[in-house]
């Protein structure tokens, strides 16, 4: 259960992630789907007051932000805040990560020209989220937390975006040596159409409602909208409980 | 001089190898000159006290733009007939590549440096002047009284750094105005990252026609320090250009931070930029932006910000694997990393030296 200020947010959340696995949430807007990730993330304000969360079998509830960082646990923000006067270089200097490899990393994401930049001083939509792919893609990281990676970009960047998402999980290479496995928010899912994702959830009012096969979910969704959708896969497919 | 000392004047940017391109030298400890070198012959790198001798117009320059009786700290310079301090003189037309430099050195314990510095480019010179104000020894206490008085003759350009390295228990009260003939620039860059008692300068700069004016401060004040830091614009010419840029760190610290742009001529135009950053409870920051619109054809505009960092962007950083700290001191170092355009490579590093020193994990 997470609460923030007393007031619940999010309950009878019970979700695994297996390496290779890429698991959707969906939802309205103010389900909880980003108070999800942040949680685990372990920003502020949210705060669990019954459960746990494990990582690698470990919990990692009592660790500050930057522990889990430093674990595996990665998030690309939904609306990343501009930090004027600090550089993307000066961000990667400081995380200790090599140039030479960021700069490659940058020209794959049509970032190249960014890196002395400030961090997203008047970047467009779709430069933060492709800053976000490259900070997340220099992390390394082990569980993989996309907060709406699709939102407010172009339709053209759509296609690059998928692209950065599959090499962030690791689709190239067989399921059985991937390292990596996430979670994806999203509320359009037009990110999903080439990534494969495992596993589906519909969040309501902070709770799970049900789970599916990701693209039947969004079909059902964009179909028939977030009520039938629940009833369908509660009746059908329901197989979270 | 000891290594000590030597430190304490590299970290003010003066170099005393001889490995730096510098066109000039002054040092001064205490009151007494130690060093007045020129390597170029259109520009005079000398001590008050001999240019009063050598050049006898140099007295009257002398409170022509600071009177006198402004305060107490100009009346006690004014006590003093024959002040020590700095002279410098460009010639018509030179244009001095190379920066010079000169230095305050505050020597003797509780000694009280009284200082009158004359600074004069004739028209169409240009100059970049790095002045630093240290003291000996970190223990050092005291107090630095100065007025200066700076005139850019029509279109030359004079870009003047200072950086403060004080110590502690060290008082200062410097008195500048500066005066920028019809197409002249005067770029003023005010660095202090140390802890000091006391510091109280408002230079006042009186900017002609076409000319251009700009000050900027970076500023950390470091816990128990208290400035009272700003600069005053007056755009008295038509077509005057002005910009006062100001970045304050406190921590533990007082610092009031002032700025004004008078607008009193036609097609003059006046920005200003306060920002400021509280790093805990016990720090202050007190910004008076000020614009006075006397001519109705001026355009004068400010912003000023004063706060904590955002929790937002620390969570952000730290979300990257920094910890608290680091994430800390990178916003700070960048909050205070203002490219100043035009100055010289060196001069930038001597800035981003002590930026870097001020924001490093143990010193915040």
């Amino acid at each position: 259960m997470v609460e923030v200020e007393g007031k619940r947010l999010l309950d009878g959340i019970d979700m695994e992630i297996c390496e290779g696995e890429i698991h959707v949430v969906f939802g309205p807007n103010g389900s909880g789907k980003s108070s999800l990730i942040n949680t685990i993330m372990g920003l502020p304000p949210y705060c669990v007051t019954h459960g746990e969360i494990r990582f690698r079998g470990e919990s990692i509830l009592d660790l500050p932000i930057y522990e889990r960082a430093k674990l595996g646990v990665s998030l690309a923000f939904q609306q990343p805040p501009a930090v004027n006067g600090v550089s993307l270089s000066a961000l990667f200097k400081t995380m200790g990560i090599e140039g030479e490899r960021i700069e490659k990393l940058a020209k794959d994401l049509n970032m190249g020209g960014h890196l002395n930049r400030d961090i997203n001083a008047g970047f467009s939509g779709g430069e933060m989220k492709r800053g976000e792919m490259l900070q997340l893609l220099a992390q390394e990281p082990e569980l993989i937390l996309l907060d709406e990676p699709e939102s407010g970009v172009d339709v053209d960047s759509i296609q690059l975006l998928t692209q950065i998402t599959r090499r962030l999980f690791q689709k190239e290479i067989p399921i059985r040596e991937r390292t990596t496995g996430g979670i994806i928010v999203t509320h359009t899912g037009s990110v999903l159409k080439h990534l494969h994702a495992n596993r589906g959830y519909v969040m309501i009012n902070g709770r799970l409602m049900c789970s599916g096969a990701p693209l039947d979910i969004f079909t059902q969704i964009r179909r028939h909208g977030f009520g039938a959708c629940i009833q369908e896969f509660e009746q059908g497919g329901n197989d979270h409980d | 001089m000891t290594d000590a000392q030597e430190r304490s004047l590299e970290r003010v940017g003066y170099d005393t190898s001889g490995g730096m391109n510098r066109s000039a030298s002054f040092l001064i400890e205490d009151e007494s000159a130690k060093e007045a070198t020129s390597k170029e012959q259109d520009l005079v790198m000398a001590s008050m006290r001999e240019a009063r001798q050598k050049y006898p117009w140099v007295k009257e320059l002398e409170f022509s733009l600071v009177k006198r009786d402004k305060d107490e700290f100009t009346r006690l310079v004014a006590s003093h007939e024959d002040a020590a301090g700095n002279f410098i003189h460009v010639a018509r037309g030179a244009k001095i590549a190379f920066p010079a430099q000169s230095c305050f050195l505050l020597k003797t314990q509780r000694y009280e440096q009284i200082l009158h510095n004359i600074i004069v480019l004739e028209p169409g010179s240009q100059l970049h002047l790095i002045t630093g104000c240290t003291t000996a020894s970190y223990r050092t206490a005291g107090r630095h009284v100065a007025i200066t008085e700076i005139f850019v003759r029509e279109k030359a350009q004079l870009t003047y750094t200072m950086v403060h390295d004080w110590a502690p228990e060290v008082e200062v009260f410097p008195r500048s105005t500066i005066t920028v003939a019809p197409g002249g620039s005067y770029i003023s860059n005010y660095v202090a990252l140390t802890k000091v008692k006391h510091i109280e300068t408002d230079p006042v700069a009186i900017v002609n026609a076409g000319a251009t004016a700009r000050f900027n401060s970076i500023i950390y004040a470091k816990k128990g320090s208290h400035l009272d830091i700003g600069g005053r614009l007056l755009l008295r010419g038509e077509g005057a250009r002005g910009e006062i840029l100001s970045r304050v760190v406190a921590e533990g610290s007082r610092v009031i931070s002032r700025g004004y742009i008078e607008g009193a001529s036609a097609t003059t135009k006046g920005h200003m930029e306060c920002n400021g950053i509280l790093l805990d409870e016990a720090a202050s920051i007190y910004a008076i932006p000020e614009l006075e619109a006397i001519d109705p054809d001026t355009e004068l505009s400010h912003e000023a910000a004063v706060g904590k960092i955002a929790g937002e962007q620390l969570n952000y950083l730290m979300a990257r694997g920094l910890s608290l700290d680091t994430a800390r001191s990178l916003i700070i170092r960048g909050f205070l990393d203002v490219k100043i355009e035009g100055l010289p490579l060196s001069l930038q590093k001597v800035i981003d030296t002590m930026i870097e020193q001020a924001t490093k994990k143990e010193a915040i």
